[in-house]
């Protein structure tokens, strides 16, 4: 039974590991490291616009670190808030996604078969789509003279105009319709396997619909909140284009402050150190997730 | 279960509402002869005449569409490789990292992952001397590196459920390694590589954050030219492309739903002979037998 594909020859197992891997560290691990040194340097009006930190001169090396990005960070009370607020709606979008979004699962889940792949595609249909267009479409419905102030109007529940673009209640929408089937798909992969018969042992055991509901389908489908969760969450604290294009000047998200220092102010090692904070914070639900997925994984396998 | 409608079901249906409306009123929309774009000024297909004529419009698009096919055909080819090593090879020296490596794009922000990649490219321009410019080049690694772990996840799914025997018989009559690979283990998977490909194509013709940061000067993707277009407010004509958009990408979906639906079917017969009542559970004894 051992002799499974596993049993590669030495050389092709060291090539199909290591193409991928070089690959990924290459580009994906390695250039953390780079945002990390470039945090630690200055701001310069030169060509890349950062000092360089080694300094090797007169045969003996200078390094150069400097926290003076980190404690410029920590003096604007800015940056903390908008730490803050996109901790805070990343939050919020999670919560009211899941709400939305474990109906939606549980529905698809309990549909017949055929019904289940034609649902599962509405669902991923728009995850496929640009979110700068999703978002866009959001624009022309909750502008002060758009479609929803119309509607609302010409039906006689609302005088005058409301103002929702360029709020925050318009950074809560569009986060929310951007990132819901990000919810349901995991929460569905999860929902589809329970064994309904352990809910009927419930409810033949005298648990009424709602309490065999709570004690048998929700603990069994953890794995598919957490990693619905995590898919809304960790995104969503970075996010750029939804608080630029729905949100006001009230809006303190922490990805459209680094691009701002990063695109209009030109200051990389500031950008490099919100990068490297915003990763910080990132990195325990980062590593749940991973968690979270490799135990589901190797359910799989 | 009941058959009345319970409230999960009224969920659904709500929900898909929700998705599909405000996509719908766009499209509406971008038909509307009137200039302002929330006042209906008739039926017309203007808009879409004088995309043809927006010849830095047409670059951007021909652009982005050579990036995503380079990218969809690269990520195809590293992402099932790395499935591939994630479900097979059990045991080597670092593979925990590795696994990180692969699911970490999936949630990693896209400010911080086209930050770091364009520090690298700058810091690589330094030391090596490439790349000399940004442009299609480094957009083409930035996508490819985080279009790899979308494949990654799709093919390893299809990976894991496959029966192995077919593969230990082949190697038992004496086929190498990367025959087997090539000849058995390739033709079952290759409905989840294609579904792989289309969803790498259509997630690098739809990325903005990645592309703005490793762009150069003068390269600029279709995103980038709508998100600038879109900055200053809501225009017919971006009504209009961004409609062309959603067909295309419609389209494709359901290319790739017919592909993951046939391969469901071709891996589950004989059916089972009652499929309004299908339970999981029977399901699954059924393969058991």
């Amino acid at each position: 039974m051992k002799n499974t594909l596993s049993r590669l020859l030495p050389s092709g197992r060291f090539w199909v590991i290591s193409v991928p891997y070089l690959w990924l560290f290459l580009f994906f691990l390695l250039p953390f490291a780079i945002v990390l040194k470039i945090s630690f340097s200055q701001a310069a009006i030169s060509i890349p616009p950062y000092s360089p930190l080694f300094d090797y001169a007169e045969q003996s090396l200078t390094v150069m670190v400097n926290l003076g990005n980190y404690i410029f960070l920590s003096e604007d009370s800015l940056y903390l808030a908008a730490y803050l607020g996109s901790l805070k709606v990343a939050l919020i979008s999670t919560i009211i996604c899941l709400l939305l979004g474990y109906p939606m699962a549980l529905a698809i889940a309990r549909a017949p078969r055929e019904k289940q792949l034609v649902y599962l595609l509405l669902v991923m249909m728009p995850t496929w789509t640009a979110i700068l267009i999703r978002v866009y479409a959001w624009m022309g419905i909750l502008s002060t003279n758009g479609l929803l102030n119309n509607f609302l109007m010409s039906i006689g529940i609302i005088s005058t105009p409301m103002e929702i673009l360029n709020t925050n209640t318009a950074v809560y929408i569009g986060v929310v319709y951007a990132y819901l089937p990000f919810m349901v798909l995991p929460l569905y992969a999860n929902l589809v396997k329970h064994d309904h018969s352990l809910l009927e042992a419930a409810m033949d055991l005298g648990a009424g619909r709602l309490k065999a509901f709570w004690k048998v389908t929700v603990p069994l489908s953890k794995t598919g909140i957490i990693a619905g969760s995590m898919l809304v969450f960790i995104p969503v604290v970075g996010e750029f284009v939804i608080p630029e294009l729905l949100g006001g000047p009230e809006t303190l998200m922490i990805g459209k402050i680094l691009w701002q220092e990063f695109f209009n102010n030109r200051d990389w090692p500031v950008a490099a150190a919100l990068a490297i904070i915003m990763l910080a914070i990132l990195l325990i639900p980062i590593i749940f997730f991973h968690y979270n997925q490799s135990r589901a994984m190797e359910k799989n396998a | 279960m009941s058959k009345r409608p319970d409230f999960s079901t009224v969920a659904l249906w709500a929900g898909l509402a929700f998705i599909y409306i405000p996509m719908v009123i766009l499209v509406i929309y971008s038909f509307n002869a009137s200039r302002l774009v929330t006042v209906w000024g008739g039926w017309s297909v203007h808009w879409y005449v004088g995309l043809l004529d927006n010849t830095q419009l047409m670059n951007a698009v021909k652009r982005s569409l050579q990036i995503a096919f380079y990218t969809a055909c690269a990520a195809v080819a590293l992402g099932t490789l790395a499935a591939f090593v994630m479900t097979r090879i059990k045991r080597f020296r670092g593979r925990t990292l590795f696994s990180g490596l692969v699911t970490a794009p999936l949630v990693m922000p896209e400010v911080i992952t086209g930050l770091s990649l364009l520090l690298l490219f700058v810091a690589m321009a330094q030391l090596l001397g490439w790349p000399a410019e940004r442009g299609i080049m480094t957009i083409w690694i930035a996508h490819t590196t985080f279009c790899t772990a979308y494949v990654a996840i799709v093919v390893s799914g299809r990976l894991g459920e496959l029966d192995q025997s077919i593969e230990e018989a082949a190697m038992d009559l004496g086929a190498p390694p990367w025959k087997t690979f090539l000849l058995i283990t390739v033709p079952m998977i290759a409905p989840s590589i294609a579904a792989g490909w289309l969803l790498s194509f259509t997630l690098s013709l739809d990325d903005l954050v990645l592309a703005s940061f490793v762009s150069g000067p003068g390269a600029t993707t279709l995103p980038m030219e709508v998100f600038s277009a879109v900055r200053l407010g809501v225009k017919p004509e971006i009504n209009a492309i961004a409609s062309v958009i959603l067909l295309a990408v419609g389209l494709f979906t359901l290319l790739a739903w017919f592909l993951v639906r046939s391969a469901d079917k071709r891996s589950r017969t004989p059916p089972p002979e009652d499929d309004e009542h299908v339970t999981w559970q029977s399901v699954i004894n059924s393969r058991k037998s």
